[in-house]
């Protein structure tokens, strides 16, 4: 039952990664076609168009729910992918500890980092 | 994940490649996997990279000119267009988990058929539009 919801969860997060790292690749990558987000000249990652859209608190959330999608949906996959292999019962726990920390980390260090670029854009 | 209740996973990784005569939609799985675990690296790099921004332009300019040049250029392409296709594949697998593009039941009456013909069309137009996305996408990184 509790694979069964995470396994929901793990489809609910692509959907979610599925549109908002689509707008990101399209900001990054699609700027060709696609200039509204980066309202600054030069390049989407141009430090100017850096701020443009770092002052913007709809970037700010939605940079922080892709984080927290992307990382759920990407660990609980290499999770599924290393469970294939049959780890015994202690390496499947320890595999459990070290998935969760990581993502718990990786959540904090991004977040941190999505609010810290906020708070220099606003000041810049 | 539902455990294996004594089938073991014999082939491993090895079984993502080979080990039978599989039909395209297996080859999308393997695929799906591998893009998955490089798009998982690039993004744990990326997080890191990306927080650079919260000390400062200088810190910024600096870590981004770390990331340039042709071998990052190609590696942020080989990025995109795992996303072009994971993303479009990952479509495919919910629609399909979700029961849509599998046809419906029939009587099992020889020359039997199969729901794998049913899917084939849809697992061709996803990857129809990941190479559309990955070529028009691939012009920026020409520039």
């Amino acid at each position: 039952m509790r694979d069964q919801r995470l396994w929901t969860w793990h489809i609910g997060a692509g959907a979610v990664i599925l549109v908002l790292l689509g707008l990101h690749m399209t900001i990054m990558h699609l700027d060709a076609i696609v200039r509204v987000f980066s309202p600054q000249p030069g390049e989407p990652i141009a430090w100017a168009n850096v701020v443009a859209r770092g002052r913007s608190a709809f970037f700010l959330v939605t940079y922080v729910l892709l984080l927290g999608a992307a990382l759920f949906h990407g660990f609980y996959g290499l999770r599924n992918i290393l469970f294939e292999l049959n780890p015994g019962t202690p390496a499947k726990k320890a595999l459990n500890g070290f998935l969760l920390v990581a993502g718990v980390a990786l959540f904090a260090v991004g977040t941190w980092a999505a609010w810290a670029g906020f708070t220099v854009a606003r000041g810049a | 994940m539902i455990d294996n209740k004594g089938r073991p996973n014999r082939l491993g990784v090895v079984g993502w490649l080979g080990g039978g005569r599989w039909g395209l939609e297996r080859y999308l799985y393997a695929l799906h996997r591998l893009t998955g675990l490089g798009l998982l690296a690039y993004f744990v790099l990326h997080i890191g990279v990306t927080a650079s921004r919260a000390f400062g332009e200088a810190s910024w300019t600096a870590a981004m000119g770390r990331v340039s040049g042709p071998l990052f250029k190609t590696g942020e392409f080989l990025v995109f267009a795992a996303f072009a296709f994971h993303a479009l594949n990952g479509v495919r697998l919910a629609l399909v988990e979700l029961g849509f593009a599998i046809g419906k039941p029939i009587e099992p009456v020889y020359p039997y058929r199969t729901s794998v013909d049913e899917q084939r069309p849809l697992a061709i137009g996803v990857m129809v539009v990941a190479a559309i996305l990955v070529i028009v996408g691939g012009f920026g990184f020409l520039e």
